[in-house]
Order: C-alpha cells, then structure tokens, then sequence
C-alpha cells in the first residue's frame, strides 16, 4: 500500500515555545488513522502546519510522494485535501445545502465558468446526496446557524468530503457532541471510509471513540511521538498510560 | 444572522443568496422605469440632481461590493472615479472618440489598476490598505491638478460631449436621464447577477469566515483581488458617465475627501445590501442639495446626520429598514 500523506521531520516554533518537534508518519490509502494525546501536545498546530494554515519551522509534508510543503490551504484542498477545525466553522447565514455547493464549487470548471454556469455550480444533487448520506434530509433548506451543535459538527465534517478528497484529516470531531450523535458520526465516518474508500486522519480526545474507529494510532506528548500501533498495541503501552495520567 | 433576517422581505435581503431573490429584480426594473418618468416636470436642475445621483450610485454599488461583500475598507473610489471621468473626457473631447468605447476603455482600465492596487490588499489589512488605498488617491488626485499639458490641471477639461443614440446627441438633460437609468439598471444587474452566481457565494464566504473559506478550495487571493478590481471598475464607469454629464471635469471631485464621502455613502445606505448604494447616494447627492439654503453649513449638518444615523443603525438605513420590517412580520404573524 502507497502512501497517501508522509509527514517527515516536521517542527513548529512559536517564539520559544516548540510545540511540534521532529513528527513523522505517514498514512496509507484507505486508513483512519487516529492521533491522541494531552491537551496543548501540538495536535492541531501539527495538522495546520501539514495543511499550510501554518509555515512549519523544519519538515517535510507529501501528497502521494509529491512535495507539498507550504502550499496554501487553498492549493492544497483543490488537490484533494479537505479538513475541519477543531472549533466548529460552518457559514451560519447559508442554508445546509448552500454550505455543501460552496464546499464543493471551486473544484468544478475555471472561475469563469462558474461566473456565467448555474447559480449551483451543477452541485445540487451531489450535495444533496451528501445531505442524505450524513442523515440531514429534513434540514437542507435550514439556515446552518439554527442547527443544533451536533448537526452543525455533522454539516462540517459533510463539508469536507463534498469534494470528494484523496484525504480528511478532522480536527476533535466528536469534540462536544452528545452520545446519540457520536455513534452518529462515527456510523458516518466508518461508512465514508467502507463504501468509498476515504482516507482519514482523526484528532481526538475521546478514547472509545478512537479505539474503536481507527485502524492504526499515533500518540503525541510534548510535540513528539511517544508511541504508535494498532489500538490495542496503545492501549497497552504503559509510556501512553502514564503520559495521559500525568496530565 | 439572528432571527430578524428571517422574516425580512426578500428584497433587501439580498446578503443571502438563498432567499427568494426574484424580488430584487422586480424592484431594479420597476424602479428603472418609475426613474424613467420621475423627472417629467422637474425642470433641468432636478433632473440633473436626479441623474447626478444614480451615477454617485453606480460608484457607491462598486464601493459597497469592495467593502460591504468582500470586507475591503478602500478610499479610493473617488480617484477610480476620476480616472474614468478623465479618460472618458479625453477620449471623446479631445481624441474626438465615440462615448461608447471611451466607457468601455474607462472599464477596464480602472478594472486593470483596480488588480494592480489592490495587490496590498492581500498583504496588508484594515487601516492599512486604508493607507495605501489613501496614497493611491492622493497620487491620482496629484497628477490630476499637476499633469496640465493632458488634463488641463485647475483649468480642466471643458466641452466633454453628450454619447449619441441613434444619431442623436443626447443633449438635453430628460433624454441623458433616460440613457442613465437605462445603464444604472443594466450595472444593478450584473451586480445581481454576480451575487447570485458561485462568485457571490465565495465573496460572502470570504467575508463571514477567510480561513475556512480556504480551507474549502476558495482562492482567498483570486476571489479579494477581484471584488475589488471589479468595484473600481464602477468607480471608473460612474466616472465615464459622470463626465459627460457635467460637461466639464478638474481634479476638485476626486479628492481624497470625496473617496470619505462615498465609504460614507456605502455604510449610511447599509453595507452588503444590494439597493444600500442608492439609499447612501441618495443620502449624499439630494440631502446636500436640500439643505443649500443653509449656505455654508450645509456639510456640517449632512455629516451630522450621517453620523446620527450610524449611532442608531450601524448596518445603514437597509439595515434598519430590514428590522422595522422584520419585527412587523413577526408581530402580524402572532396577531394573525
Ligand atoms: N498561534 C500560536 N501562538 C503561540 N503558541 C501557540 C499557538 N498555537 C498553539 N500554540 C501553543 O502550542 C502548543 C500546542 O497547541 P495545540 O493547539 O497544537 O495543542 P493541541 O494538542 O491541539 O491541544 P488540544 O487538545 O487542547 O486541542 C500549546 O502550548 C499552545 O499554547
Ligand atoms: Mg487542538
């Protein structure tokens, strides 16, 4: 199996504070991988340093064995990379579907194509099918800013697939939502990656979350790999046991 | 947006590109022709005021896409405005050139300098690219005044003809109105349109949120530089129309005063609104005009009022307007 993302080697620096120090792995096509680890470790400013949210101090970062390095965020979803923050970001004045074309329209056609083609960017039905496949039906014509925080954390991690990406990586998905809509969006998540074969990287904090999502984990402490391997092989690790008890 | 928006008529409205937005284009048609009687019996002076007006409006719409969609503070409208006055006066005054491709000229060349200063705008933020966009005027509004040998300096440039519609000169001032109303239409138009397309969708995303925004494949840089070159690109064509309406240009109109006046006009109509431009026009052409008999204090009460009125509504007239209607809508709902 080839590599879909390999980050070698990345560090980020704010002032004297080194939040990411020497991370490297990589993530097989058709793979959830699932990255944990104490609050403040660097896990998201790793992941906005991999998708150019961020200037990483040192490193490397490869999309199917191509350097992508510093590549706006821009650049790097319109080839294939889409993402959530890990605080909630939907546009609350657009409805669900509005919020999924907008999602979807600048990997369709050239700008000017857009310009004079439907106001939809012919993305109606593919949204909608998104809209079905995260169970929203009922809400696409509702303004996202009125749905409840768990359908809008369902509407952002739609959001990100509707491009239909070689990769996601979702920052704390399942970060404030309740159990009904977490076995939700896990059902979600498991089915995207079973029936269409997507490629993931999940931040989280919620164990059996983790554990029983992802195939392969990768635990941070302090900017740096502490351990990495199947769910069971973490949770047995006692170095991994003792990083979260020390916090 | 809170619950207000909801039930506010489609037609101002216009910020969300989901709604019901038909209304708008009923209300830009029936207002071009309610434009094209309103001046029977008004004499040549309030024609002039009323055409004066849609042609500030015109400049303010562009102004209003600039700030009020893709969030761009400018203050340089006015010298965009300048720049299309000159270059239509020059065309068809001097090089004896038609009115139409002087417009068509004046278009694209404030679009094309509207791409190159608006490069800062990527780097630069908020009261910065107020400065910049203040130099740039200055510099424009310099070469104006100094630059005699092409545009006559403080003498001006006199004798900028009317455009000619099938044969004819369009001299007096009814038939000039009705050529205006009909360009001012067609310019709403497009604005409508560009708003509705996938291209008003990615502004609005830009505005409410850039870094998601970007995160989801939109060309923060594409779609910034574009907002505002196509903004200036109204500047330059108001200025192509305001030209020949005057039939006589100086520099004294492109002031960096006058680009204050008209980021003026964009918040007091309401920022974002489609029809907000002619609110804040009509705010800054025909309030001044009324209060004349005041003599010299006439500017100190219009920026008075302006300010007044951004102390009681910040998102303009529309954005008041908006609310008024809203709270009605709700309070027939619950009677009814
Ligand atoms: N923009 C920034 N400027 C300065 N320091 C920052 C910045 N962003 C993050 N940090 C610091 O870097 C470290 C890692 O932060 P980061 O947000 O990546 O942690 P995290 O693992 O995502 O934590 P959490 O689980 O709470 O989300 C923290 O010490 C944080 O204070
Ligand atoms: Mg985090």
């Amino acid at each position: 199996m080839s590599a879909v993302l390999e980050v070698e080697d990345l560090h980020k620096s704010f002032g004297g504070i080194k939040a990411v120090r020497g991370v490297s792995f990589s993530v097989r096509k058709g793979e959830i991988l699932g990255i944990i680890g104490p609050n403040g470790c660097g896990k998201s400013t790793l992941f906005n340093c991999i998708l150019g949210q961020l200037d990483p101090t040192a490193g490397r970062v490869r999309l199917n064995g191509e350097d992508v390095t510093g590549l706006r965020p821009s650049d790097l979803n319109r080839r294939g990379v889409g993402r959530t923050f890990q605080l909630l970001q939907v546009f609350p004045d657009l409805t669900v579907r509005e919020n999924l074309i907008l999602a979807g329209q600048e990997h369709h056609g050239s700008m000017i194509g857009r310009l004079f083609g439907p106001r939809d960017a012919g993305l109606t039905a593919s949204a909608d099918t998104m809209i079905g496949f995260f169970k929203l039906d009922h809400l696409a014509d509702a303004k996202a800013g009125g749905l409840s925080y768990g359908q809008q954390k369902l509407l952002d991690a739609a959001m990100a697939f509707m491009a239909g990406p070689q990769i996601v990586l979702l920052d704390e998905p399942a970060g404030g939502v309740n159990l009904t809509m977490l076995a939700s969006l896990k059902e979600r998540l498991r089915a995207m990656n079973e029936e269409l074969g997507a490629t993931f990287v999940v931040i989280e904090h919620n164990m059996e979350f983790v554990m029983s999502l992802c195939t392969r984990v990768v635990v941070l402490a302090e900017g740096a790999v502490l351990a990495e391997g199947t769910p069971a092989e973490v949770r047995a690790n006692p170095a991994v046991m003792e990083a979260y008890l020390g916090h | 947006m809170t619950a207000e928006t909801d039930t506010a008529p489609a037609a101002l409205a216009v910020r969300r590109p989901g709604g019901r937005i038909d209304a708008a284009l009923v209300t830009i048609l029936a207002g071009a022709l309610i434009l094209w009687f309103a001046p029977v019996g008004m004499g040549r002076y309030g024609t002039y005021v009323l055409t004066l007006w849609l042609v500030m409006a015109i400049a303010v719409m562009g102004l209003n896409l600039t700030l009020g969609v893709a969030g761009l503070k400018s203050l340089a409208q006015a010298a965009f405005m300048g720049i299309g006055a000159y270059a239509t006066g020059l065309l068809t005054a001097k090089m004896g050139l038609s009115w139409y491709p002087a417009f068509a000229i004046s278009a694209v060349a404030t679009f094309a300098v509207g791409l190159v200063v608006g490069f800062p705008a990527l780097r630069v933020k908020a009261h910065y690219l107020a400065f910049v966009t203040l130099a740039f005027t200055s510099l424009v509004w310099l070469f104006l005044r100094n630059e005699q040998w092409l545009t006559g300096g403080t003498f001006g440039l006199p004798n900028i003809p009317r455009p000619t519609l099938l044969g004819t000169r369009l001299d007096d001032a009814l038939s000039f109105h009705r050529f205006v109303v009909v360009v001012t239409a067609a310019l709403t138009l497009m604005i409508w349109w560009l708003m509705r397309s996938p291209w008003g969708r990615a502004f609005l995303a830009l505005r409410e949120n850039p870094v998601r925004a970007a995160s989801l494949g939109v060309d923060v840089r594409a779609y910034t530089l574009l907002a505002f070159a196509i903004g200036s690109a109204y500047g330059g064509m108001a200025g192509a129309l305001y030209a020949p309406l005057v039939e006589f240009i100086d520099p004294s109109p492109f002031a960096i005063s006058a680009s204050f006046f008209l980021l003026l006009m964009v918040v007091a109509g309401g920022s974002g609104y489609l029809f907000g431009p002619f609110i804040g026009a009509l705010l800054g052409v025909v309030l001044p005009e009324w209060l004349r008999f005041t003599g010299g204090l006439y500017l100190i009460i219009f920026a008075a009022i302006v300010l007044l009125l951004l102390i009681v509504c910040p998102k303009g007239v529309l954005g008041l307007a908006e609310q008024a209607l809203g709270a009605v809508v709700r309070r027939f709902r619950r009677t009814s």
